[in-house]
């Protein structure tokens, strides 16, 4: 536990002492905010399910843009064999990583709070969604870097990890809309695949075990994929 | 300290490691020669546990690389080759996240870490970039790396390849002071590398071990070419036939260069009889000017080279 701890130290270090990380929330908070002020002043309402209903789309660009680098890199320029030969586990350094990078995301959801707060100051916020939906947004964020995690290590070539990361959490994201290109009798087990069906119940405050249940299958595989992967290399 | 059984991998199809055996002993300086491709840093790469093998077997101390290898891990410092660092992560900041990985008592790190500094001479790098450094300080910030935790056994791939002469004789020097009290692994296709620094070589070529021993021992098992070297002044080849072809020894002489102003010839003698004094005691006689003479040694080079091209 004690090794997860330092290379989530160094990791998360590591993504702020680079200016990527900076570009990145810029992006994040702009798109954000954007696709939510576009809307909130037409609805004229004092919630911000604006900001959640479009947080999986912004999710599968950035989220995939932050974790390409976290195994790829380490192939590329050959540091993981200096990594693997110090007394670390593959879990240590997976679970490590995985939490920098859900760290991360979490850094950069935290200037979002200016939205609650400044919707609660003009109007009646209930907080209670608002509070479920950032438990929610956490939760989907990590699901999204254990993806973005196993894209990347599949391969040494950043690029090429964003963009299987891009393709499996978009998919995910907009499996539960595309629903009437697929036969009824598929419709159940797809509308449970979907990430943003799961994201949307509770962003609504609903905080319900199968949500749950599906997102920390979809960590739990991602990150058990990323584990297979660096076995395979050994 | 360490015992390699049987050791082979597999690439897929490629053998690159066939049934490897040997044994390293406590304190030893271990040279792993060969020519590129010939299985050198995938045998240190199984020996660290970062590959594992295919098939065969490697203990360390009472370890074995299957069941133990996170305690064996911890006995080893490794530096691959290349000495493949994060970019830009500051030097100082890389070995205090070693320094944590390794386990070094918190009140201790930056002792340690000082203590290497000075070891590896690294003191006016630690807060450059590791990706700024020159290919000699990044060797080096390796070898630290490599040294956090006072290592049992140190495990290097190629540590000079790529320096300049000045810190090669360097980095040679750090490893036999180090190589004092510590047992030592290191590859490396430069031969005087390994007979200035090694104790004992394991010469591998396509995957097997060609030749197992000391520099003097290889040498010795290659059979002695047992030739001396002369240049004269003022002698001819046919006088100096005729001097020394009368010693029993001597099988033939032959004429190496001639010019105005000196001969140099080769007296091949029959292999385990030294001839330089009576050669010499001959030559004091006449009234040749001798300006050079010596015995032509077996260097590690023609021995490695005549078992790496044979097959």
């Amino acid at each position: 536990m004690q090794q997860v701890y330092h290379i989530f130290k160094k990791e998360l270090k590591a993504y702020f002492i680079s200016p990527i990380a900076y570009i990145v929330i810029a992006i994040f908070l702009i798109a954000t905010g954007w696709f939510f002020f576009m809307a909130f002043f037409l609805f004229d309402q004092a919630s911000i399910r604006g900001f959640f209903a479009w947080l999986p789309i912004v999710y599968s660009f950035v989220i995939p843009a932050i974790t390409m680098r976290l195994l790829s890199e380490e192939f590329n320029i050959g540091s993981y064999e200096i990594l693997l030969t110090m007394p670390v586990t593959f879990a240590d350094v997976i679970l490590g990583k995985f939490l920098a990078s859900v760290g991360f995301m979490v850094a950069a959801l935290i200037p979002t709070l200016a939205y609650p707060i400044t919707v609660s100051s003009i109007g009646q916020l209930d907080w209670g969604p608002v509070i479920g939906g950032y438990i929610g947004a956490v939760i989907l964020a990590a699901a999204f870097c254990a993806i973005g995690l196993f894209s990347s290590s599949l391969t040494r070539n950043q690029i090429i990890a964003f963009i299987i990361g891009l393709a499996i959490c978009f998919t995910l994201t907009l499996l539960d809309k595309m629903q009437f290109f697929f036969p009824p009798s598929l419709l159940g087990v797809l509308g449970y695949l979907g990430a943003d069906f799961h994201f949307q119940n509770i962003s609504k405050g609903i905080i319900d075990t199968r949500d749950l249940v599906y997102f920390f299958s979809v960590c739990f595989i991602g990150l058990y994929g990323a584990h297979l992967a660096l076995q395979e290399k050994h | 300290m360490i015992q390699v059984e049987n050791l082979t991998k597999y690439y897929k199809d490629l053998c690159a490691v066939n049934r490897i055996t040997f044994d390293i002993q406590k304190g030893e300086i271990l040279g792993l020669l060969g020519p590129n491709g010939a299985g050198k840093t995938t045998t240190l790469q199984m020996l660290t546990g970062f590959l594992q093998p295919s098939e065969g077997s490697i203990r360390v101390k009472d370890l074995s690389i299957e069941k133990d290898v996170l305690e064996i891990k911890k006995l080893l410092g490794y530096l691959p080759e290349e000495a493949p660092l994060y970019h830009d992560m500051l030097v100082y900041d890389y070995l205090s996240y070693v320094a944590e990985i390794r386990e070094i008592l918190k009140n201790q790190r930056l002792a340690r870490i000082r203590q290497l500094a000075d070891l590896c001479g690294i003191n006016e790098v630690m807060h450059q970039p590791i990706g700024e450094l020159s290919k000699g300080y990044k060797q080096r910030v390796g070898l630290a790396h490599a040294m956090m935790n006072d290592p049992e056994i140190l495990v290097l791939d190629e540590p000079t390849s790529g320096l300049d002469p000045n810190q090669i004789a360097e980095i040679r020097k750090i490893i036999k002071r180090i190589g004092k009290e510590k047992t030592i692994v290191l590859s490396t296709h430069i031969l005087s590398e390994a007979e200035a620094t090694c104790d004992r070589n394991v010469i591998i070529n396509q995957g097997r071990i060609v030749a197992d021993g000391s520099a003097d021992n290889l040498k010795k098992s290659v059979g002695q070419a047992n030739n001396i070297s002369l240049i004269l002044q003022n002698a001819d080849f046919k006088s100096i036939e005729e001097e020394l072809a009368s010693l029993d020894d001597i099988e033939n002489i032959t004429r190496i260069e001639e010019s105005d102003r000196h001969l140099q010839v080769q007296l091949s003698c029959k292999a385990s009889t030294d001839l330089r004094a009576a050669v010499y005691k001959r030559i004091k006689q006449t009234d040749w000017v001798l300006l050079g003479f010596h015995q032509e040694i077996q260097t590690l080079e023609t021995i490695f080279r005549k078992l790496t091209q044979e097959n």
